[in-house]
């Protein structure tokens, strides 16, 4: 029988607001332990929570990204459970009135483009983190550090609606990039910055109601919600197929072994006794601040995707690239010269990317040096074909370091372009009259030697020819060779 | 009056002194430490914790030109406090000390008041008589062998017997105004969110709040004037400027107060009725309004509060873990140190709500009991708010009964439960209510209750201070006298 994956993702994203979600405690990672505290923060007795009006703007500017409906009113509960790493032994969420429901994320698999429908997002407050037990001489001790506790987090559950595991990759890396583009995470799924648990179920093809779910957890990389969802079909598919059935249970993944583990079945499952939390008044977002939201929202990163295809004729994978963040993709359109979207696309592609990695660069760190306005000064330049390639290449590796536009680099380090026929042609004469065998083969029509003299005119300019041009003048001086 | 008697002045009286320079900031909190102060402390056990040096180096803080300059404050054991342990009356706080001043302490302080130490309180402020303390009972002053009251026994003993001036208390269903009423002086639960919660030791958060205890309504009024209004801490508080109390002796004339005597046709002690009569006499007399009608918004009251109090307090207490502060049980595993360090460390009464109000939220039970409390809440509310569209007050009674002796109800949760049906409409619908002593019946304190909607203390201040101005207030009960042999010698 053909089996069908039903895959619904429940994300995780940490705001980066300046302070906590309901304290004035810096919100930053990799401070000492236990550094980042507070009497809230740490639920001590009496402390009472007070909401962070940033990170409800972070949330309304997801909400109002996605097209979700944002809820005037919202109300925060208690969802409570006893952990080590937990402060006061419930967690500060919503529950039965969030603050956005609906909405979809955009995403393309196997360059076919989805919208994925979503059920919900919420603010919560994140947990400490737990040190599991360490020897401590003749002990075993447990430690806690709650410089996490509080973070703001958006919880953002999809419907089950992905079928496969590269679904989820593709939604989990257009998540990331969002939350980047619109400033409100940086996404690291590394320092946990963005999680993923994610709810799969197998139902036979065509079949439309779901089967049993099972849910897992501890998928820390993009890769890793890939391997974990595939081995968890692949688990469920054999059970399946076998004749056995799915059990409700929440597994976690081991990434180092590629394996599944079980954490809790369903007779464990926690009954969270969610009620509205009374230190808190209902969330407010009136009707003029959503407006203002929406109306603030940028060009999201799938529209100016599709429009870097169309507007600049990119190719798709191109267009992928360059939205990757908001910064690159607003340098690109700064720079491209008119005309010259793909001239740029590449020199943005392989040339900067290359140095942004070899330097450990942001967009940002590289743009102060090379402002937009710059670079398109020189792109326009080699449009022009005006600088050779060699020679471009050479003005590109200053330009990072170094003031100027191309022609005033080229003449701090005395390098000169050959290029006009006044100089060109002499070269183009001398190699056909040092080359009378190959200038025969190809007056003979013997196409592969016309490119080693194209290669020996270059040689002779010291790089600094315009290859177009050489063929040019080639070709001319060959054919009054043939006439005379 | 002697010298030695500088704390039995009201606390008004004792600022003006000292702003004045006429007094030494710390001298009234230390006289009521001296001699007899210390042998009624002994028998009645209304602190916690008091240090003398945690005195003086309060009083030497102490702005001179407060409100408050040189008043001493008594704090119930939930308040948190830098230079005090603050226990709860529980021992799973073990020797836990609070790094922060909650709003209140912080206001008073701010106004010169003087700190002398934390009041005793049922555990966790569950519980109406301060038998639930896990130090050990406080007694009511009047009669050894009755309880002050609860939760809030300890501070309004102490302003009873004359320790402090002032002091501070919680009210989450009566837990300042019963034990007012019991001990014989004014104690006031505040409109829902006009007092700072921050750093009060949360029972049932949406009920909660800060109480005053006074002997003088000018003194509850300068407290109020101290202690209320906006505090960036607490997101529950009411918008805008707090009530405006400093008209609290304009007189009652014109004022309509409602009288719903159908609540107190059964079960009510003669004496409570007879001090009902001769406040709506009092009133009267000052030219306010009676205005009798039936209200019976008690009917389902209790069982609303009892559900909704302990259903937040399962999640409040949730906290006292053993893991960051407080009593650790040794265990070998997380769920052992759980049981173990919350089954030593709660009391009795603390273990029973936090099992009702696990209960009341679980899977299968929450709309039965919690979502179903919630909704008779609004309608409680609904009917206080249509009661106040016909009076701009009600007098009713604080407690169906006058003191009670200690251990009389301790085994019987129920009816411990029932003697709240008074007080717990004014949490459950966030209103005002002000407990007023009307003097001694038998020997024992018997006390009113004044009602209003929201925002409405200077009206409550104003019909106290009329039933003051009959010298049914204010004055030392009688037989209440510094130098004496008091009746409640066993």
């Amino acid at each position: 029988m053909a089996w069908e994956a039903v895959i619904g993702l429940e994300c995780h994203v940490q705001l980066k607001t300046r302070t906590k979600m309901f304290c004035g405690c810096p919100n930053r990672f990799g401070a000492e332990p236990n550094a980042n505290v507070c009497p809230v923060c740490l639920g001590l007795p009496g402390a009472l929570p007070r909401t962070n009006e940033r990170a409800l703007e972070y949330a309304l500017r997801l909400g109002a990204a996605l097209a979700c409906e944002i809820a005037g009113e919202s109300v925060f509960a208690r969802k409570n459970y006893f952990y080590p790493d937990m402060p006061k032994n419930y967690q500060v969420s919503q529950y039965d009135r969030p603050l956005c429901v609906g909405g979809s994320l955009p995403i393309a698999v196997d360059g076919e483009r989805h919208a994925v429908p979503l059920t919900r997002i919420h603010c919560e407050e994140d947990a400490g983190k737990s040190f599991h037990p360490e020897r401590h001489g003749d002990r075993r001790l447990s430690r806690v550090d709650f410089n996490r506790a509080g973070v703001p987090l958006l919880e953002l559950v999809t419907e089950p609606a992905l079928r496969s595991p590269e679904a989820c990759a593709a939604f989990l890396h257009a998540l990331r990039r969002l939350v980047r583009w619109l400033g409100i995470s940086d996404g690291d799924m590394e320092k946990g910055q963005l999680r993923c648990d994610a709810n799969v179920s197998l139902r036979p093809a065509g079949a439309t109601t779901l089967g049993t779910k099972t849910e897992l957890k501890n998928l820390n990389t993009i890769k890793g919600v890939e391997r974990g969802v595939a081995a968890e079909i692949e688990r469920q598919r054999q059970l399946l197929a076998a004749g056995g059935r799915v059990t409700q249970a929440t597994l976690l993944f081991d990434a180092d072994r590629d394996r599944l583990a079980v954490m809790r079945s369903k007779e464990h499952a926690h009954d969270y006794r969610y009620f509205p939390e009374p230190d808190l008044p209902v969330l407010r977002a009136s009707e003029a601040r959503v407006a203002a939201v929406r109306a603030a929202s940028p060009e999201l990163p799938w529209a100016r995707e599709a429009r870097l295809r169309e507007t600049f004729a990119l190719p798709a994978y191109d267009a992928a690239v360059l939205t990757e963040s908001r910064e690159l993709s607003d340098y690109f359109e700064a720079c491209v010269p008119s005309g010259h979207a793909k001239l740029a696309s590449n020199w943005l592609m392989t040339e900067v990317l290359r140095v942004l990695k070899e330097r450990d660069w942001s967009i940002s760190d590289w743009s102060e040096r090379v402002p937009a306005a710059r670079f398109r000064g020189f792109l326009a330049k080699v449009a022009a074909r005006e600088l050779p390639g060699p020679v471009a290449k050479q003005v590109f590796s200053w330009l990072a370091d170094e003031p100027g536009d191309a022609g005033a680099l080229l003449e701090r380090h005395g390098v000169k372009v050959a290029s006009g026929e006044e100089t060109l042609r002499p070269l183009v004469r001398a190699v056909i009259d040092e080359h009378p065998g190959p200038v025969a083969q190809v007056l003979a029509g013997e196409e592969r030697t016309f490119g080693f003299l194209v290669g020996q005119v270059m040689k002779k300019s010291g790089g600094q020819a315009v290859p177009q041009e050489v063929q040019r003048l080639l070709r001319e001086e060959l054919a009054a060779r043939a006439r005379s | 009056m002697s010298a030695t008697a500088t704390w039995q002045r009201p606390a008004r009286a004792i600022a003006a002194d000292v702003r004045a320079g006429r007094l030494a900031p710390g001298d009234a909190a230390e006289s009521g430490f001296d001699g007899p102060g210390a042998r009624w402390e002994h028998d009645v056990h209304a602190t916690l914790s008091t240090d003398a040096a945690a005195r003086s180096r309060a009083a030497a803080k102490a702005p001179k030109e407060g409100r408050l300059a040189g008043v001493p404050v008594l704090l119930k054991d939930n308040l948190c406090t830098l230079d005090h342990p603050t226990t709860c009356g529980s021992r799973i706080l073990g020797s836990w000390r609070s790094p922060y001043d909650a709003t209140v302490v912080r206001r008073l302080r701010e106004a010169g008041a003087v700190i002398v130490g934390k009041g005793n309180m049922d555990e966790f402020a569950m519980g109406s008589s301060t038998e639930f303390s896990a130090f050990g009972p406080t007694r009511n002053p009047f009669d050894l062998a009755r309880v002050p009251g609860g939760s809030s026994g300890g501070p309004a003993a102490a302003v009873a017997y004359g320790l402090v001036p002032l002091a501070l208390g919680s009210d989450t269903g009566g837990s300042v105004r019963q034990p007012a009423a019991f001990c014989g002086v004014l104690g006031l639960k505040p409109t829902y969110g006009r007092l700072s919660r921050y750093g009060l030791v949360a029972f049932g958060s949406s009920l909660d709040q800060v109480g005053i205890f006074a002997r003088h309504v000018g003194d509850v009024a300068e407290a109020y004037v101290v202690l209320a209004g906006a505090d960036p801490f607490d997101a529950s508080m009411r918008e805008g400027p707090a009530p405006d109390v400093s008209a609290w002796d304009a007189g009652v004339a014109g004022l309509r107060f409602g009288w719903p005597s159908n609540l107190w046709k059964d079960g009510v002690d003669e004496a409570i009725v007879d001090a009902l009569e001769r406040a709506a006499g009092a009133l009267e007399r000052a030219g306010a309004t009676r205005v009798p009608f039936e209200f019976l918004p008690g009917a389902f009251s209790v069982a609303t509060y009892y559900l909704l109090a302990t259903a937040e307090a399962s999640s409040n207490l949730a906290r006292f873990d053993g893991v960051r502060y407080g009593h650790r049980a040794a265990a070998d595993e997380l769920s052992a140190l759980y049981a173990r360090t919350r089954g030593e460390g709660f009391g009795p009464e603390v273990r029973r709500r936090i099992l009702l109000g696990t209960y009341a939220l679980s899977a299968g039970y929450h709309d039965q009991f919690y979502a179903k409390a919630q909704r008779a809440r609004t309608r409680i509310a609904r009917e206080y708010a249509e009661a106040f569209a016909r009076c701009d007050l009600l007098l009713m009674p604080t407690t169906p009964t006058p003191p009670f002796k200690l251990g009389e109800k301790t085994d019987d949760p129920l009816a411990m439960y029932l003697s709240d049906v008074f007080t717990i409409g004014a949490n459950l619908a966030g209103i005002p209510g002000l407990s007023v002593p009307m003097g001694l019946a038998s020997g024992l304190p018997v006390g009113v209750q004044l009602l209003g909607p929201a925002d409405a203390e200077p009206v409550l201040l104003r019909a106290a201070r009329a039933l003051e101005a009959e010298g049914r207030v204010g004055d030392i009960p009688t037989g209440y006298e510094w130098e004496f042999t008091w009746p409640g010698k066993r």
